[in-house]
C-alpha cells in the first residue's frame, strides 16, 4: 500500500483549503429538504389536500421533469420528491471538489511539489475522492437526522439521505475519472459537468415520457440520477438502487485508479495534441479571434437550446391530452381556447423559459470580455492596430446574435418534435420560431446591462447576473404572490407577447431593443474612456 | 535628434498609491533605451500610458510623434510591444498567435519569425496552455522581433528566460541595433540586460526618473575595483581623492576608485612597481545599489578614503 502513503495528510489539507466552503455546502444542501418539511405542512395541512396535490402533480409535465415522478402523497414522499433537484446540486458540489483537489493541484504543479514529499502514487486521487465522499455521508446523515427530528419515519429519512449521499459518490467517482482524462481543469470541469446534464436530462426525458405514452421511459435508466430515485424514500425504501450505486463507484474508482497508473504527473489521458504551426489564412482580425474563442460556447448552447426544445416540443401533445382527461381543468381549457390554447399557452411557458436561459449565455459570452481583459489576452490585442471598440465588437457579436442562434435552434427543434406529433410540421416550425425570436429584444436588454457594466464599472461586471436572477424571480413567483405591476413591468420579459398564441404589437419589441442598443452604446463609450485593468 | 518618446511630468495615481510621480523620460529614435527600476517603481504603468492602455492623471506623454491615447490605434500600426506577463489562449498554438499579432499589428516577415523560431528553439505548434512562461513570453517577443515596426516596447522580456534564451535575446536586440532604423525601450530591473544592451538608460524609483543619461554618462557615478600586488608600500594612495575602502597588507592593496581618479590611482601604483593586477569594470549594480539605498541623495564624489575604510 506504499502508493497510499501520505494519504491522511493530504486529507487534512484538503479539508484546511475547504474548512469554509466544504461546510458550507453540505450544511446548506442538507437544510433545504428540512424547510420542505414545513412549507409542505403549512400548504396542505390535511391528508386530502396532500392527496389533490399528489394527484395534479404526479401528472404535471413541467413538475416531473424539474422534480421525477411522484408515487404517493404522504408528507415524505412529498419532501423526498421536491427534493428531486438537490442530487444535482450535489453532483455540481462534489465535481467541482473533486477536480479542484485532483486535476487543479496537478496543473498548478502543486500536486509536483508534494510529490518530491513522501506521497504515494494515489494518495492525491484517494484523499479527493475518500473526503468528498465522506462530506456525501455526513450531508446524507444531516439529511436523515434532520428530518427525523420533524417526525418523519425513520427508515425513510435514511433512505433520502443516502439516495443523495449515493449520488454524491457516484459523481465523485466520475470525476476522478474525467480528472485523468485532461491536462487542463478547466476541461475536465467542463466534461463532467456535461455528463452530470446529460444524466440530468436522460432522467428528465425517461420520466416524462411514462408519464405520458412511455415509449422512451427507459432512458431513466440511463441515468445515475433516475437509479437513486428509484430508492424511493417512504414510499417503499428500497434498497437495491444503492446497492448499484455502491458498485457503480466502486467500478469508476478503480477506472479513475487504472488510468491514474498509464500516465504521468501532469499529463492527460487526452493528450492535448499539437495544432497547427502557424495560423490560418482567416485567423487575422478581432473578429476571427472572438469566433474561436467563441465558438464552442456557441456549439454547446445551440446544441442544448435544440435538446431542451425537443424535450418542450415532445411533451407538449401530452400536456394538451392531461387537460383533456382532466375534469378540474375543463373551464380552464375552455377559457383559453380548447385543447389548442392549452398547448400553446405551454409552449409560450416553454418559450418563456427559454428567453431566460438565453440571457444567461448573452451575458456569459459579454463576461468573456471581461475574463479577456483581466486574464491579460486582451492586452497584446490592443497593443496592436486593433481599437477598443473592434475588439469588443467581435465578442459583443456573439453577445446579441448568439443567444439568436440558440434561440431559432430551439425554436426550430420544438416545431419540428411538436409539429411531428401534431402531424402538423409546416405550420408550427414558423410559429415556434416565431415565437423563440420573439424572446431576443428581452435577452438583449439584459445583455446590454451586462455590457453597461462592463464599460462602466468593470469590476461590477457579475451584477449582470443579478439582474438576470431578479427577472426570473419575477417570472417565478411574480404570478403565484400576485405582485403589483410595476414590479412586475421592471423586468424586460413581462413586456413580451405570449406566443405561439397570443397578440403580438410591435411597440414593446422595438423599445425593447431601443432600450438595448442605448444600454450598449453607454457602456461602449465608456469603455473607451476607461482604464484598461491591470492583468 | 528626434525623440521617438517623451514625457513630461506624467502623474498616475491608484488610490493611495502613488504610481508615477512626475516622471520625464525621453528616448531617442533608433537608440536602444533601459527603462531601469526595483519592481513597482513604475515601469510598467510608464509603458501602460505610452501603449492608451491607461490614462495619466497629469503630464503630457508622446508616442513617434503623437498622443498615445488618442491616437492609439494608428500609432500601434507602428510599434510591437511584449507584455512583462505573457498569457496565451490555451486553445491557440503559439504559432496562431505569432501570426495573428503580427497581422492585427499590419503584417509580419515569414522569413524571420521561421529565423527566430529556430533561435530561440520554440515549438509552435503547442497549444498556449502548454507553454512554460519562458516559451510564453518567447511567443511574444518573435512577435514582436518578427513585425516590420518602428518602435519595440519589451516590458521585462526576459524574466522567464532560461541565460542560454537571454543571449539569444540580447543577440536578436543586437541585430535590431546594427539596422539602426528601430528604436527599442526595454525596461527591466537586470543591470547586467540593460548594461549589455543599451545606449542610454533612464532609472525610475517610485515614479521618478532619478537618473538618465548614457551609460558612459553614468559610469562616472560607478567605480572601478582594483587588486594588485606590488613591489613596495604605496604610500600615496590613500591621500589620493576618489580612493575608497582601501586596504593594504603584505605588498597587496585592493581598492575601488572613481572613474575620474583612475588615471591618478594607476599612476601610484606603477611608480611603486606592479607585479600583478586585477581590475573589475563598473557596474550598474553598483550604482543601483548606492542609488536606492541612499533614498535618492546624490552618490557621493571625491570622499577621503579613510571615511570610507571606516563606514
Ligand atoms: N491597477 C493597479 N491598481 C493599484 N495599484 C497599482 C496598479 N498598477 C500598478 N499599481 C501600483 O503602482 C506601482 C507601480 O507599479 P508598476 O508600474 O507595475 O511597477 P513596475 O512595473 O516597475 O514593477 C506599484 O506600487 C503597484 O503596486
Ligand atoms: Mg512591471
Amino acid at each position: 500500500m506504499n502508493e497510499l502513503v501520505g494519504t491522511g495528510r493530504l486529507v487534512r489539507l484538503i479539508l484546511r483549503r475547504d474548512r469554509v466552503l466544504m461546510p458550507l455546502w453540505v450544511v446548506w444542501i442538507a437544510i433545504i429538504p428540512i424547510g420542505y418539511v414545513a412549507s409542505i405542512n403549512g400548504l396542505f395541512p390535511t391528508a386530502a389536500g396532500r392527496q389533490t396535490y399528489a394527484d395534479e402533480s404526479a401528472h404535471n409535465a413541467g413538475f416531473v421533469a424539474l422534480y421525477g415522478r411522484l408515487f404517493g402523497s404522504s408528507l415524505g414522499e412529498l419532501v423526498a420528491w421536491r427534493a428531486g433537484f438537490i442530487p444535482v446540486a450535489i453532483g455540481l458540489f462534489t465535481i467541482l471538489t473533486v477536480i479542484r483537489h485532483t486535476r487543479m493541484e496537478e496543473e498548478t504543479g502543486r500536486r509536483e511539489l508534494l510529490g518530491a514529499t513522501v506521497v504515494g502514487r494515489y494518495a492525491g486521487l484517494a484523499a479527493a475522492v475518500l473526503t468528498t465522499c465522506v462530506a456525501n455521508l455526513v450531508l446524507g446523515a444531516l439529511v436523515a437526522l434532520g428530518l427525523m427530528s420533524q417526525d418523519l419515519p425513520a427508515a425513510g429519512s435514511w433512505a433520502l439521505g443516502l439516495e443523495f449521499a449515493a449520488a454524491g459518490w457516484m459523481f465523485a467517482a466520475l470525476a476522478a475519472v474525467v480528472a485523468q482524462l485532461t491536462a487542463s481543469a478547466r476541461s475536465a470541469r467542463s466534461i463532467a459537468i456535461v455528463v452530470l446534464a446529460a444524466t440530468y436530462v436522460l432522467r428528465l426525458a425517461g420520466d416524462i415520457s411514462a408519464i405520458g405514452s412511455g415509449a422512451v421511459s427507459w432512458l431513466s435508466w440511463l441515468s445515475p440520477i433516475g437509479w437513486v430515485q428509484r430508492i424511493r424514500p417512504y414510499g417503499g425504501d428500497r434498497w437495491w438502487p444503492l446497492a448499484l450505486a455502491v458498485g457503480v463507484t466502486a467500478v469508476l474508482v478503480w477506472v479513475a485508479v487504472a488510468l491514474s497508473a498509464r500516465r504521468d504527473v501532469g499529463s492527460g489521458l487526452l493528450a492535448s495534441r499539437p495544432g497547427p504551426a502557424s495560423a490560418g489564412a482567416g485567423l487575422r482580425s478581432p473578429l476571427a479571434l472572438a469566433w474561436r474563442l467563441h465558438r464552442g460556447l456557441l456549439l454547446g448552447w445551440a446544441v442544448g437550446f435544440a435538446l431542451l426544445g425537443i424535450v418542450f416540443g415532445g411533451v407538449a401533445k401530452s400536456v394538451g391530452d392531461m387537460a383533456q382527461d382532466n375534469q378540474t381543468f375543463a373551464d380552464i381549457v375552455a377559457r383559453v381556447g380548447g385543447t389548442a390554447g392549452v398547448i400553446d399557452s405551454d409552449l409560450a411557458g416553454s418559450i418563456g423559459i427559454l428567453g431566460l436561459i438565453a440571457a444567461a449565455y448573452a451575458i456569459q459570452a459579454t463576461l468573456k470580455l471581461r475574463d479577456e481583459e483581466t486574464s491579460g489576452h486582451a492586452e497584446p490585442v490592443l497593443s496592436t492596430a486593433t481599437g477598443r471598440l473592434r475588439w469588443a465588437a467581435g465578442h459583443l457579436l456573439f453577445t446579441f446574435l448568439g443567444p439568436a442562434v440558440a434561440l431559432l435552434a430551439s425554436g426550430l427543434a420544438m416545431g419540428i418534435t411538436y409539429g411531428s406529433t401534431a402531424h402538423d410540421v409546416g405550420g408550427q416550425v414558423p410559429r415556434l420560431v416565431a415565437g423563440a425570436m420573439a424572446q431576443l429584444p428581452a435577452v438583449w436588454v439584459l445583455a446590454a446591462i451586462a455590457v453597461l457594466l462592463f464599460g462602466t464599472l468593470p469590476r461590477l461586471s457579475p451584477v449582470g447576473w443579478g439582474a438576470l436572477a431578479a427577472c426570473l424571480l419575477l417570472f417565478l413567483v411574480g404570478g403565484a404572490v400576485r405582485l403589483d405591476q410595476w414590479v412586475m413591468d421592471i423586468s424586460p420579459y413581462t413586456h413580451l407577447p405570449h406566443l405561439p398564441g397570443g397578440e403580438v404589437t410591435a411597440t414593446p419589441l422595438v423599445v425593447l431593443t431601443a432600450v438595448a442598443a442605448a444600454l450598449a452604446v453607454v457602456g461602449l463609450a465608456g469603455l473607451r474612456r476607461r482604464d484598461m485593468p491591470t492583468p | 535628434m528626434t525623440e521617438a518618446i517623451r514625457t513630461e511630468g506624467l502623474v498616475k495615481t491608484f488610490g493611495r498609491t502613488r504610481a508615477l510621480d512626475g516622471l520625464e523620460m525621453s528616448v531617442h529614435t533608433g537608440e536602444v533605451h533601459g527603462f531601469l527600476g526595483p519592481n513597482g517603481a513604475g515601469k510598467t504603468t510608464t509603458i501602460r500610458i505610452l501603449l492608451g492602455l491607461t490614462r495619466a492623471d497629469a503630464g503630457t506623454a508622446q508616442l513617434l510623434g503623437g498622443n498615445p491615447w488618442s491616437d492609439a490605434t494608428a500609432l500601434h500600426r507602428r510599434l510591437a510591444y511584449v507584455p512583462g506577463d505573457v498569457t496565451l489562449w490555451p486553445n491557440l498554438t503559439g504559432g496562431e498567435v505569432i501570426d495573428l499579432l503580427g497581422r492585427m499589428r499590419g503584417g509580419l516577415d515569414k522569413q524571420r519569425r521561421a529565423d527566430l523560431l529556430e533561435r530561440f528553439d520554440l515549438d509552435p505548434r503547442k497549444k498556449g496552455r502548454a507553454y512554460s512562461k519562458g516559451n510564453r513570453q518567447k511567443v511574444a517577443l518573435i512577435a514582436a522581433l518578427a513585425s516590420d515596426v518602428e518602435l519595440l516596447v519589451l516590458d521585462e522580456p526576459t524574466s522567464g528566460l532560461d541565460p542560454l534564451m537571454e543571449e539569444v535575446f540580447r543577440e536578436a536586440i543586437r541585430d535590431e541595433q546594427r539596422r539602426g532604423d528601430r528604436t527599442v525601450l526595454l525596461s527591466s530591473h537586470i543591470l547586467s540586460e540593460v548594461e549589455a544592451l543599451c545606449d542610454r538608460i533612464t532609472i525610475i524609483r517610485d515614479g521618478r526618473a532619478v537618473e538618465t543619461g548614457s551609460l558612459a554618462d553614468m559610469r562616472h557615478l560607478t567605480r572601478t575595483s582594483i587588486r594588485a600586488e606590488l613591489s613596495a608600500p604605496a604610500d600615496g594612495l590613500a591621500a589620493l581623492p576618489g580612493v575608497h575602502h582601501l586596504h593594504a597588507e603584505d605588498g597587496k592593496v585592493s581598492f575601488d576608485v572613481d572613474t575620474e581618479a583612475l588615471d591618478s590611482a594607476l599612476r601610484q601604483l606603477t611608480a611603486v612597481g606592479v607585479r600583478s593586477l586585477v581590475s573589475q569594470p563598473p557596474t550598474l549594480e553598483e550604482l543601483f545599489l548606492r542609488l536606492y539605498d541612499r533614498k535618492g541623495e546624490a552618490a557621493p564624489r571625491g570622499s577621503g578614503a579613510g571615511a570610507e575604510v571606516a563606514r
